[in-house]
């Protein structure tokens, strides 16, 4: 603003700074006259004042309306109590505040960050954490003033006068309130509304943008490859998943970093029905945190699991996870071609001894149950760690 | 009314698109005697026309598939429900069992193993989809033996056999009743009663597990 005011005088900035400091300590004018030439003079570098907004702004300026006789009546108050030193100071501050409301209000978006950003933090510059003692604080101040409002008055004047200025005092509050009450409330229940409106419609965005990421994205893959009905089913899988996952767990889409065991299945069940296009049926009973045993577990469960999309031709693969008080066990069952476990074949022998090894290294046991044409059942379990029981 | 072995099914669900599927996959192996897409009209016409079985939707405007139940099943105890949901939250799956479905299978089953669901349901027994046995077995945790120590538990109702126990475990394993039998080397008939035992207990027993997965609905 002062940087407005300078170019708009040819005077130099730090004048126009200095200038307005001796102003305000002078008398409350100088702050009134700060105000008033942020309402009217454009920034540096802006054409159009805060003023031309604010003309317009009647939601803002029904608030002046509502705050300014709150303060007015503070301020008659007061004179009448005598403390009339307030006078001098009170009436351009108090005009002040009513422009600063505007100003917020209309201030364009650079300013406005600057003003939501910076000073609005300073005001609130006490509120902090809200602990009980800053209430008990606040509340024990609050009274003092009171106490020390009402000797004034009564001390400064004869016992009579005292109780008549008061009586007038409470009149005139009355009054005020009865008349702008009501005001106070609409405005009151407007700013909530707008709150909520905004919190709704952040709200919708939300949803908008995860639908239109994962759902639309899904239909428009789905509608491309119509013709092939197995990447169709498992597109449909996939994202149905997610879908479920994302509004009973509460989970973001694509967060696949996985803490308990249940979530592990799921993330495990999630992949191999991307990347094989086979239905993954998962049954978890039980819940527990992930530990590094388990973690181990669960590869030799993805393994297991991608082996049976790869070699069982099965269309689908149950996986079936038990939290056990000494033990966590899990099954990987297809109904494929099976095999015969006394002559594995050598690339399955490989598989089969990584997957024993993953989990016999945290102490726990793999068991293959496989014929020719029944499919297979690969059964691994790993201890729980007495601390996690 | 209807051909021996055509079961007359009824469907409830609000999804027109779902409704048309089943009735595409189930095709000519059942009679599909009506429809229903919201909880007053099912109860209507179901008391109307006493279908064999009702498949119900979990998730139904107007108080969800246990209104349905609470209808119908207290004049028309002969008329059995399967429920099918795509909702994996275990509470209204229970609760839906607990109000008197006599099964539980998710959408994505086949037509054939829903034919086969339909049957078992039409002939009073119970069907239990992997995930369901799942669940129980979530709600029925602890053995016997830590759990006789609880007090309040009555055996009979509140705890599993250890037989049951296993058939369940199989079945969530991803066995069918065959296979559960095969490998137990008991009669596919065996495997049925103790599935219905398992039925019964979870509609009867007043285990604060089930009770707390009826209540504590989530909000979605």
């Amino acid at each position: 603003m002062c940087g407005g005011l300078s170019v708009a005088t040819g005077i130099d900035v730090t004048l126009v700074r200095i200038g307005f400091v001796l102003l305000t300590l002078g008398s409350g004018v100088g702050v009134l006259v700060y105000f008033l030439a942020w309402l009217f003079i454009p920034l540096a570098g802006e054409t159009a004042n805060i003023f031309s907004r604010a003309v317009t702004d009647r939601r803002g300026i029904r608030l002046v309306i509502a705050v300014v006789p709150a303060l007015v009546l503070a301020q008659v108050l007061s004179s009448a109590a005598g403390v009339g030193f307030l006078g001098s100071f009170g009436w351009p501050v108090l005009l002040s505040a009513a422009i600063a409301l505007l100003i917020r209000r209309n201030a364009g978006d650079e300013e406005g960050r600057w003003i939501t950003e910076e000073l609005v933090p300073l005001v609130h510059a006490g509120d902090g954490p809200h602990g009980r003692w800053s209430s008990v604080g606040r509340i024990a101040v609050g009274a003092i003033l009171g106490v020390a409002g009402l000797l004034v008055l009564v001390l400064g004047h004869p016992t009579g006068a005292a109780l008549r200025l008061l009586g007038g005092a409470v009149l005139a509050m009355a009054a005020v309130i009865v008349v702008f009450g009501p005001w106070w409330l609409s405005l009151v229940r407007d700013l909530m509304s707008e709150r909520q409106a905004r919190a709704v419609a952040e709200e919708r965005a939300r949803m908008a943008a995860h639908v239109h990421d994962s759902v639309l994205q899904t239909l428009a893959l789905i509608q491309r490859s119509a013709d092939d009905p197995r990447q169709v089913v498992r597109l449909a899988r996939s994202q149905e998943r997610e879908l479920r996952s994302w509004l009973f767990e509460g989970r973001p889409p694509g967060a696949d970093d996985a803490r308990t065991l249940t979530e592990g299945i799921g993330a495990i069940q999630r992949q191999v029905e991307a990347d094989h296009g086979i239905t993954v049926h998962a049954v978890v009973v039980g819940e527990c945190d992930l530990t590094e045993g388990l973690r181990a577990l669960l590869d030799a469960t993805r393994e297991a699991t991608v082996n049976a999309a790869k070699w069982s031709g099965a269309a689908q693969v149950s996986l079936y996870a038990e939290v056990d008080r000494d033990a966590v066990t899990l099954y990987v069952r297809d109904r494929g071609r099976g095999f015969d476990p006394g002559s594995i074949p050598g690339d399955r022998q490989g598989i089969a001894r990584s997957i024993r090894a993953r989990v016999a290294r945290f102490g726990g046991s793999v068991a293959i149950r496989s014929s020719p044409g029944s499919g297979v059942e690969v059964e691994m379990s790993v201890p729980r760690p007495q601390s996690v029981r | 009314m209807s051909d021996q072995g055509r079961p007359r099914v009824f469907l409830v669900d609000d999804h027109a698109m779902f409704r048309a599927g089943v009735r595409a996959e189930l095709g000519e192996a059942v009679d599909v005697v009506g429809e229903a897409d919201e909880v007053e009209a099912a109860v209507e016409l179901i008391s109307e026309r006493l279908p064999g079985v009702v498949l119900l939707d979990v998730h139904l405007p107007g108080g969800g598939g246990q209104a349905v139940l609470r209808g119908v099943r207290p004049r028309h105890p002969e008329v059995h429900f399967l429920a099918l949901s795509v909702s994996d939250a275990p509470e209204d799956v229970i609760a839906v069992i607990r109000a008197g479905a006599r099964g539980y299978v998710t959408k994505t089953i086949s037509g054939d193993e829903l034919l086969q669901a339909i049957r078992r349901v039409e002939a009073g027994d119970a069907v239990f989809s992997p995930r369901l046995a799942g669940f129980v077995l979530d709600a029925f945790a602890g053995s016997a033996g830590e759990a006789t120590l609880t007090a309040g538990l009555d055996p009979e109702l509140d705890l599993l056999s250890p037989r049951e126990r296993e058939v369940l475990r199989l079945i969530a394993r991803g066995y069918t009743y065959k296979e559960v039998a095969r490998e137990l080397i008991i009669s596919v008939k065996t495997v049925e009663s103790h599935v219905s035992s398992v039925l019964r207990k979870l509609q009867l027993s007043t285990r604060h597990e089930l009770t707390r997965w009826a209540t504590a609905r989530r909000l979605v």
